[in-house]
């Protein structure tokens, strides 16, 4: 991949992230940190890998995104809004009685969100649905899921895992926000996982692990799992909760509550001096 | 009504669901490891490739079967009530019934009629449940023709459907060249004594309660309400203001079921007191189907003695 579009790749989601804080910040409500931990995953997603089109958004033969982990909208809304299919404007608008941006996906109401999520586990099946159908009707497009960790815990998930073996789903690639992080505490302290790769590996998927910010590692991953038949894929993307906001990296509090006045001015300065290259 | 012909709804589900198959290419089959009781066994072994057999995990059977609905696909699926609207009803919340996707939710072994399994699988809480979500157009039919007519009928419904069916083999009701409408109930006679509100199961038994009622002198009108969602509240009205008792029977606990969708509307468009026969706020048992529905009241021993005993009051 040539530098320059990995250059604006990075650049999008750099955008991605300040409109996170943003609307979180005009909300004074929302999840900055798991928005924050897929933002570099979105870029890559609404900026390269999906055959997507703006100005149709329910076109038939489009690739599907259903953001599993539905809370973290902040970051779908974005992307969705620098891809161009609603105004940025709109996004002041997130969470707000007199908008149409609710807390958790809605597909009746915006264009472009291809699901309605935000009891986790759920959109996981649904995805698996929408790959069946593109099997069914020898459609070339491709689904892809985005799961956080903490809602692997969901039984749920392991159903949809055992229907996308069944139907040997290769157009369907589930993406594990492994930020370590949720609500209570971590992974580890609420209930513990064990081994992420291991586990969807047992259920029939074709695994890669990888770290979530590396923007070469997603582009390849995504390319791997295109070029993997007969079986569905999994993508463990390493990421750290709050990613590029200094003081929200890896604090349990910032999944679900709003900078301050202060913090708001301390987070934009953040992304925009640091962006996600802190970490390379 | 032929009594000498008895079918199970769940078994002319199956066999709609087949000829539906023929016409409409767009529809595919969901199960969860109960085909042959549901009777979708029948729609796999001719469309296998529209049939899908998604194993003991009804919550993703039914988020699976909301995706392919967002693709164009007319998703009908299937299992036991007490597993769709109670295992999945989170599913059927958030994944079908907010989003307002295409899925047809055809639940069997609904009520006591299940008969000996018992209370965990006897579920008498689905319409309850249904009714109350937004966007969700609920049935429960009451016999074989009913039933024809409700699998093709709600293909033709954009947005979620609970159709509600039975495991017990009940009488025909109604002829071929019958016709229904969506939440149109059907009168059966014009008796003022009293009318007697029906859903499912409880039609036949209604019916036949009304014979024996006639044979002493007691005319009584039989209303067969197969829309539970959206309610007829024409009819509620109209046989408030034309009979003396109403009286509602049902397969189903009382607290949220057909009894109180009626008595919501008797509250608001005309006020009058409701008897409301039915599961009186408990738990199935194992036993016969019949011997259940004598032992909970509603056969139509049960109908005729409730009536009688009223008219002491």
């Amino acid at each position: 991949m040539e530098i320059t579009k990995i250059q604006e790749i990075e650049e999008k989601a750099k955008q991605i992230r300040i409109e996170i804080v943003k609307q979180v910040y005009n909300a004074r409500s929302g999840h900055p940190g798991g928005s924050l931990s897929i933002a570099d995953i979105m870029s890559v997603l609404y900026f390269n890998e999906m055959n997507i089109d703006e100005k149709n958004p329910n076109l038939e033969d489009r690739d599907r995104f259903v953001l599993s982990k539905g809370h973290c909208v902040a970051a779908l809304y974005s992307a969705l809004a620098l891809r161009g299919y609603f105004s940025m404007e709109d996004l002041s608008k997130f969470r707000k009685i007199d908008g149409n941006l609710q807390g958790h996906p809605d597909m009746t109401k915006v264009p472009g969100i291809d699901m309605s999520t935000g009891s986790l586990g759920q959109g996981i099946s649904a995805a698996v649905g929408m790959a069946i159908a593109g099997k069914l009707d020898n459609k070339n497009y491709r689904v892809y899921t985005i799961l956080g960790d903490g809602e692997i815990e969901e039984g749920q998930v392991w159903e949809a895992a055992m229907s996308a073996n069944k139907y040997k789903l290769d157009n369907l690639c589930v993406i594990v926000d492994n930020n370590n992080l949720q609500i209570d505490g971590t992974i580890e302290e609420v209930i513990g996982l064990n081994k992420i790769e291991e586990k969807f590996k047992s259920f029939g998927f074709e695994t890669f692990t990888i770290d979530g910010h590396n923007f070469e590692e997603i582009i390849r991953a995504f390319g791997k799992a295109k070029d993997t038949k007969g079986k569905p894929t999994c993508i463990i993307a390493k990421t750290v909760k709050g990613k590029g906001v200094s003081f929200m990296e890896n604090k349990v509090e910032w999944h679900g509550k709003a900078p301050n006045d202060e913090e708001f001015k301390q987070a934009i300065n953040d992304v925009f001096w640091d962006g996600a290259k802190k970490h390379h | 009504m032929k009594l000498d012909k008895k079918i199970a709804t769940r078994q002319s589900y199956g066999e709609a669901l087949l000829e539906l198959g023929k016409d409409n290419n767009e529809i595919v089959v969901f199960d969860a490891d109960l085909a042959t009781a549901t009777k979708t066994n029948l729609f796999a072994k001719e469309f296998p490739k529209r049939f899908f057999e998604m194993g003991i995990a009804e919550q993703n059977m039914f988020g699976v079967a909301a995706g392919m609905s967002t693709c164009g696909k007319i998703p009908y699926v299937s299992t036991f009530a007490v597993f769709a609207a109670g295992r999945a009803y989170d599913q059927v919340r958030n994944s079908i019934c907010y989003p307002k996707l295409n899925v047809k939710i055809c639940a069997t072994h609904a009520g006591v009629t299940v008969g000996e399994d018992g209370a965990t699988h006897q579920m008498l809480e689905d319409i309850s449940l249904m009714r109350t979500l937004p966007n969700m157009t609920v049935l429960c039919t009451s016999d074989d023709i009913q039933t024809r007519w409700a699998v093709k009928e709600i293909a033709n419904i954009n947005g979620p459907v609970y159709l509600r069916l039975c495991r017990l083999a009940t009488p025909i009701i109604y002829d071929e060249t019958q016709k229904f409408e969506l939440g149109k109930a059907i009168q059966f006679g014009n008796g003022t004594d009293a009318t007697l509100f029906a859903t499912g199961v409880t039609v036949s038994v209604a019916l036949k309660a009304k014979e024996m009622l006639k044979e002493e002198g007691i005319n009584v009108r039989v209303v067969d309400m197969h829309t539970i969602k959206p309610i007829d509240e024409d009819i509620i009205v109209k046989c408030a203001n034309e009979t003396d008792r109403l009286i509602s029977v049902e397969d189903h606990n009382v607290i949220g079921g057909l009894g109180s969708a009626i008595a919501e509307v008797l509250a608001t468009k005309a006020p009058k007191k409701l008897e409301r026969l039915g599961i009186q706020d408990k738990f199935g048992k194992s036993g016969k189907a019949e011997e259940l529905m004598h032992y909970f009241g509603i056969d139509c021993n049960a109908i005729c003695e409730h009536y009688k005993q009223g008219m002491q009051l």
